[in-house]
């Protein structure tokens, strides 16, 4: 189990330690610091082995946060952990920094006693913790014996995400299908790899215990009701529509021994914002540009270089915040780029010419071309042309998910699944997005 | 240096580095430095020639990106340009990025070997010095090749200015460091020598070193530079403070010229000129008169400088070794600082006082020091000086004080340190036996050790101390009586049950008169150890056992039931196991008076070399136990103990199991593999008479150094099969050369090789042996690979060749003699000329000796040839084979067997075998494609004997049928044998 928890501004100064065991001492703070902030190399494992001693680290802008053990702990829970705390956190105080994390530092101890009970991880669902974790210190001796009784047995009863007696005048619903795509492109246009991962976030506004189902096109669901149903229509669109998810984790309202059985999402959401499932396709994924690179060396001395986009959906869906980044010789002396659309720069620090267009819609093509010149060098080795990457957004999901459904049924209260407002939206991101040149 | 003027500042440097310090994190510095960079690319690219201002601030800030460990592949031909430039700050600049960033291969190096010539060879000082310390820096092979002979040119000019010089003098050390055949001095040696005169103390204290690294090389050529240094250094020691002014360091005159000045006196003997000799005595005594003066100044610079000069100066006294009186003052001014605060001081002390004591002249002066050193010992903190003090004390041991020493030493043991603790025991070990007038003293301090650091206590240590008692026989009743009281403690350490049971084994009757220690209480008391020991120590203890039905027959009965009991007779341990069976056996089946004979007390042992001191030898290197520390030894350590390491060592040895190396030191010296009494030759002999009547001639009883061991060992077979078996047959008993019998693998070993040539023949723990070998016709060549696969070297290796039976007058194997010595890990190669005489059936034997760790290694093996080696490959029709086949047909010229198939029946296995058996495989010959038919002739050096043969696989049954037919039936039957092991 987890030892202890540390957080580290950039210089590796301790701004948060919280030790839970006996086993971790106080070298351990400067075990992280001396082998792996202020490590030579660039590349650093998340988990660190240092005399017997596990270090797992995520790294939030400037800040890391480390949990230490000495037991043999299962990785993934504690990176789990470790991504959930930034989550709690960021609900309580916003952005993650180190002016953030020194000014909100007696609730973060607080926090930290709360989730993490002698390094078992304990209920970190925000909205439950809100409940008794305030920001205003006094509200504590306000509540009465009744309100206190009600969020203990709220916190450890069956459903510990929501409480009780929860109203709103207007039922609302926001669903978002938040999706990066991944690829790996030859210059010959053939995908070596691409997969997406998709996240669907929830914003419910509910009153009392709604009973939720969600319904998408996944492929097994679809296909069994297209065996269930007569017609062979549903099984043509199933065809065209559906989609095969390769893995998936839910938010731990979700009844799992229903999707299990059924294969039906139904769960009584927390309240307000969480993270509905997360999953993963790599089947018949959508690519939403095409990149297509030409490289020619001019002698020793040059370097020139084409590259042409081309967005490969709807004409009326418009892609937003589009950045080609062209990676640059390192004995590059001089660039000069000429582009159609969008502004272009050689950005010497990065080694890379950053091309970036506002807006662009379906079915368009751009180019941009870059004379580079090379000052010659004693070093024999050749250039390793790292590939061209690409970040982007566009208003559906790459992997071709839709939300069928969501339906919401609330017994006691009487309002029906007509009465809620539902609102869904599709986000598509570039995730690593490269072709090689 | 000239100072750098404003405009040279360099603000965009400074600029830089301050961004460079302010970045929050890495990726920072990177996006930092990647900016920085692509500037200064596009600078260097662009068309306009650069100033050198600018070129020098754009280099200097690659260099600074380069220091913080980014890769620079460009900027170096600005650099060289640099050197061209006449600014001092420039050049430097450019200076310092070839002599940091330049490789020796790169194709610039002309460009700067151009402006490094054109500087040395400008009038300008400061130039020439840029130049002569690049060369230094760089220092590479290619470097001394374009200047080696220029430097010393410039050294000995006699124009060149004095900081030039300096740097031509250091700048000659570093080349002549790095490639010392390519600087020759030749006809620069009496000038270089001249410049230990000359007027400016920093050119001397240069040339010097100089100097000194070249005469330690070739210290003829530099002989007169001993006088001019003799009257240096008169000069600088008889002069006042203030007189050297900028050459004086805290009040004392060049304090680092005159440690050099010293040093360089050390590589030669005492000067014979009595004058100059004169003159240096004086130096050293007004050395060591000032350090009797009160300190001028309370600064530590002071003293440390003033200390340096005094300790360096003792060094030479002690190097020359030929004034008494300086020695005494030098050991007199180190016993002040003996309790000087400074523990820096009290280290060097106690340091050079060791060096000091091996003087013949300064040894009692270094002995009043004993109650100093002993309290150093006892209340130093730092372990390190601890070690010199225990060192010195060692060092300053003679007969006088040997007893005190050694029981300070001992006391001091219980509390030393771990890691000095082996040697410290090693050192009590070695003072006690060397200075021992009284041997109750030496076995009181023995077994005194073994009881406070019985852990650190190595093999030799008790080795020796039973070697001891068993050569004087006025110690062993004070011996016995000593040690059985020692074994009374209820904890007792196993080295000490060792010495106990073998010295009571011995010498028990000598203290069986007191009721308190009669036979039985001596017996169970050795018995309550017995199971708290590792097997080596059981295996001595039963030994000691044996020993006491001889001593004491009153005790046979208890101990009989001690050795039937099931623990001992089916002990896991083989060696245990035998042991006590035959034990066992001998006492209830020998008379008492041969018992008597078999068991009788252990012969002195011969004199040899102390094995202790070879041990302390070998831990510390060599150097540091000084050569008259040896001859002492010898001298002293021979007059008084005849003995030398025969004993328990050789018992260790002859115990020790032929392939293993097992240390189990043992009274008899029974080897687990062949028993037999450790006694002299002549009682191993009686043994054989007394209990075979088939004896062989009895072993010759010469005792000669390692004849002993061979006769330890000779008479093996006989006893072997007389012990383990009862009578068996001598015949097999080995000639006189003695190589231990056969292994029992052996013959399987030799299976192996019938249808290969090469492989692995044997291995084990210590030794592989591996073969390769060549047939052609009635000859062949066989390469056998011994490697030592332990990290100790194996000495006396010798291997021998022997042909039992018949064979030597049907095979002839010329060998050519190993060398003795093989290393640790090492392989050595010997080459076999094999010559077939006439068809054979056994195989030769191969018997290597050899030493390891001191113990004796014999092992004997089958060399694998056999007879199908000289098979020569006959191809024949089937209309040919057949009428062959039946022109053989008499009845003893074919051998048949049947036998089940060991291996599988895999075709492609079988063909491969009998390919290797060296006969052709014929195809198509026999109607049943299934069998397998081959031909050849056997070709020996009288005749050639052809043979055929059948293989008939039944795979239903799995078996075979072999079928030989051969020309000479005694080769039939051979190879029939052969074969029928190999399917």
């Amino acid at each position: 189990m987890i030892g202890g928890l540390f957080i580290y501004n950039h210089k590796g100064e301790v701004l948060i330690s919280r030790v839970y065991r006996d086993d971790i001492g106080r070298n351990a703070v400067d075990a992280f610091r001396v082998n792996v902030i202020h490590a030579r190399q660039q590349v650093r494992s998340p988990v660190t082995n240092i005399a017997r001693t596990s270090f797992f680290h995520v790294k939030r802008s400037n800040i890391w946060l480390a949990a230490v053990t000495k037991q043999n702990v299962n990785a993934a829970m504690v990176f789990e952990f470790l991504y959930k705390m930034c989550d709690v956190m960021t609900a309580y105080f916003g952005k993650i920094s180190e002016e953030n994390i020194k000014n909100n530092f007696v609730l973060i101890y607080e926090l930290l006693d709360e989730i993490l009970d002698f390094g078992y991880p304990q209920n970190s669902e925000t909205g439950a913790l809100k409940t008794f974790i305030t920001q205003q210190g006094i509200k504590g001796q306000h509540q009465t014996k009744e309100e206190q009784s009600q969020i203990t047995s709220q916190v450890t009863g069956q459903i510990g995400w929501r409480r009780e007696g929860i109203k709103y005048r207007r039922n609302e619903l926001f669903l978002d299908v938040l999706e990066s795509v991944n690829l790996l492109m030859s210059p010959q246009g053939q995908v070596l790899s691409a997969h997406v991962s998709g996240r669907v976030v929830m914003k419910s506004y509910l009153s009392g215990m709604p009973e939720c189902k969600f319904g998408m096109n996944d492929k097994i669901v679809i296909d069994k009701q297209g065996k269930g149903g007569t017609t062979e229509d549903t099984g043509k669109s199933s065809g065209k529509q559906s989609i095969a998810i390769d893995d998936c984790t839910f938010h731990q309202c979700v009844r799992l021994s229903k999707f299990d059985s059924e294969r039906s999402i139904s769960f009584i959401p927390p309240d307000g914002e969480y993270e509905l499932m997360r999953y993963r396709t790599t089947k018949d994924i959508i690519l939403p540009f095409r990149v297509i690179p030409l490289v020619r060396e001019v002698g020793r001395t040059k370097l020139e270089v084409k590259v042409v986009i081309k967005s490969n959906f709807k004409p009326s869906l418009l892609a937003q915040k589009i950045e080609v980044r062209i990676p640059t010789p390192l004995n590059t002396s001089g660039v000069q780029v000429i582009c159609m659309k969008g502004k272009a720069k050689y950005k010497a620090s990065e080694n890379a010419i950053v091309w970036k267009i506002k807006r662009m819609a379906g079915m368009k093509e751009s180019q941009i071309s870059a004379e580079i010149e090379l000052l010659p060098t004693n070093d024999k080795k050749k250039w390793a042309r790292p590939p061209i990457s690409m970040n982007f957004e566009v208003p559906f999901a790459p992997s071709g998910l839709k939300v069928r459904y969501l339906k919401v049924f609330e017994s006691k209260l009487n309002y029906s699944d007509h009465d809620v407002i539902k609102w869904v939206r599709y986000i598509g991101r570039s995730g690593i997005y490269e072709t090689r040149c | 240096m000239p100072a750098v003027s404003k405009g040279d500042g360099m603000r965009g440097l400074a600029v830089f580095i301050s961004d460079i310090r302010n970045c929050k994190s890495k990726e920072a510095e990177i996006k930092r430095i990647n900016k920085e960079l692509a500037n200064i690319r596009s600078k260097f690219k662009g068309d306009k020639a650069l100033d050198g201002y600018s070129k020098k601030k754009y280099v200097c800030k690659l260099l600074f990106i380069f220091l913080l460990g980014h890769d620079i592949d460009f900027g170096h031909m600005e650099a060289v340009n640099l050197l061209s430039s006449n600014k001092y700050t420039e050049k430097q600049i450019g200076y310092l990025f070839i002599s940091v960033l330049v490789n020796s291969n790169s194709e610039l190096i002309r460009l700067i070997n151009n402006a490094i010539k054109n500087d040395l060879s400008s009038r300008n000082p400061t130039f020439m010095c840029l130049a002569l310390h690049c060369i230094a820096n760089v220092g590479s092979r290619e470097m001394a090749e374009a200047f080696a002979s220029e430097i010393p040119r410039i050294l000995v000019a006699g124009d060149t200015m004095d900081s030039v010089k300096q740097s031509a003098a250091l700048c000659l050390l570093r080349l002549y460091k790095t490639s010392p055949d390519l600087v020759l001095m030749g006809e620069w040696t009496s000038r270089v020598v001249h410049l230990l005169n000359d007027q400016h103390m920093g050119v001397v204290t240069a040339a010097i070193s100089l100097i000194t690294c070249l005469s330690q090389k070739n210290p003829d050529e530099f002989k007169t530079c001993v006088s001019l240094a003799v009257s240096r250094l008169s000069r600088i020691v008889s002069s006042a403070s203030t007189d050297l002014q900028d050459y004086t360091y805290y009040f004392v005159p060049a304090p680092w010229l005159s440690c050099k000045l010293l040093r360089l006196l050390q590589c030669y003997p005492p000067p014979e000129d009595g004058a100059v000799k004169g003159r240096l005595v004086e130096c050293l005594e007004t050395i060591l008169n000032k350090a009797q003066e009160p300190p001028k100044s309370k600064k530590v610079q002071h003293s440390n400088a003033k200390n340096a000069i005094l300790f360096e100066a003792i060094s030479l006294i002690i190097h020359y070794d030929s004034e008494p009186n300086l020695l005494v003052r030098a050991c007199n001014q180190l016993g002040q600082f003996l309790q000087h605060r400074e523990t820096n001081l009290r280290y060097l002390a106690l340091e050079s006082m060791c060096t000091l004591a091996s003087s013949e002249f300064s040894h009692e002066a270094v002995k009043t020091h004993i109650e100093t050193v002993i309290n150093a010992l006892k209340t130093e903190r730092d372990v390190s000086v601890r070690q010199r003090a225990a060192d010195l004390l060692y060092a300053m041991c003679d007969r006088s004080n040997a007893k005190q020493i050694v029981a300070e030493m001992l006391s001091y043991l219980e509390t030393a340190d771990y890691s000095i603790r082996e040697e410290m025991v090693l050192k009590v070990a070695i003072l006690a036996e060397k200075y021992a007038v009284d041997y109750s003293w030496y076995v009181d301090t023995i077994l005194n050790l073994i009881r406070i650091a019985g852990d650190y206590v190595s093999e030799e240590v008790w080795y020796r101390v039973i070697q001891i008692v068993i050569n004087r026989d006025d110690v062993q009743g004070y011996a016995a009586k000593t040690v059985f009281e020692a074994l009374q403690a209820p904890a007792c350490h196993e080295n000490m049950v060792k010495v106990g049971g073998y010295i009571l084994g011995e010498f028990g009757n000598l203290i069986a008169g007191d009721p308190r220690s009669s036979p039985l209480v001596q017996f169970n008391l050795l018995h309550s150890k017995f199971h708290l020991c590792s097997v080596p120590t059981r295996a001595l203890l039963l030994s000691a056992y044996i020993k006491f039905i001889n001593l004491f027959p009153e005790t046979k009965a208890t101990i009989q039931e001690v050795l039937r009991c099931d623990s001992q007779i089916r002990n896991s341990d083989v060696e245990l196991q035998q042991r006590a069976v035959e034990y066992l056996k001998l006492s209830s089946i020998a008379s008492t008076d041969v018992l008597a004979t078999v068991l009788e007390e252990m012969p002195p042992f011969p004199e040899r070399e102390s094995s202790i001191l070879a041990k302390l030898k070998k831990k510390k290197g060599p150097g540091t136990v000084s050569v008259t520390d040896l001859e002492d030894s010898k001298r002293e350590g021979g007059e008084l103990n005849g003995g030398g390491e025969r004993g328990p060592d050789t018992a260790a040895m002859a115990s020790s199991n032929a392939s293993t190396p097992s240390p189990s030191a043992d009274l008899l010296g029974i080897r687990s593999a062949a028993p037999v009494g450790a006694a002299p030759a002549s009682a191993g002999s009686l043994l054989v008479d007394v209990f075979s009547e088939a004896g062989p001639a009895a072993p010759s009883a010469a005792v000669n150094d390692d004849g002993f061991l061979r006769d330890l060992e000779q008479p093996t077979a006989t006893c072997d099969s007389l012990l383990v078996e009862g009578s068996g047959d001598s015949d097999s008993a080995p000639p006189s050369e003695d190589p231990a019998p056969p292994l029992p693998e052996a013959d399987e070993l030799l299976n192996k090789f019938v249808c290969k040539n090469n492989g692995v023949l044997f291995e084990n723990q210590l030794l592989q042996i591996g073969i390769k070998s060549e047939y052609r016709q009635n000859l062949g060549r066989m390469y056998l690979f011994y490697g030592n696969k332990t990290s100790v070297q194996f000495a006396s290796f010798t291997t021998t060749v022997s042909y039992p039976g018949e064979l030597q007058s049907q095979l002839n194997v010329q060998t050519k003699p190993v060398e003795p010595l093989v290393e640790g890990g090492a392989q050595i190669q010997q080459v076999l000329n094999i010559e077939c005489l006439t068809d054979f059936s056994d195989a030769p034997l191969l018997n290597i000796k050899f030493r390891y760790g001191g113990a004796l290694q014999n092992l004997t093996l089958k060399l694998p040839v056999t007879i199908n080696k000289f098979f020569q490959p006959t191809e024949m029709t089937s209309h040919d084979f057949f009428q062959r086949w039946k022109q053989l047909s008499q009845p003893q010229q074919e051998a048949q067997k049947i036998f089940k198939a060991n291996h599988g029946m895999d075709t492609e296995v079988l063909k491969a075998k009998l390919l290797g058996l060296g006969s052709a495989l014929l195809d198509d010959v026999d109607p049943n494609p299934e069998n397998y038919v081959c031909a050849g002739v056997i070709q020996t050096k009288g005749q050639q004997v052809g043979c055929l043969l059948r293989l008939e696989p039944n795979s239903q049954a799995q078996m075979y049928r072999l079928t030989l037919r051969c020309s000479k039936d005694s080769v039939s039957k051979r190879l029939c044998e052969l074969l029928a092991e190999q399917f």
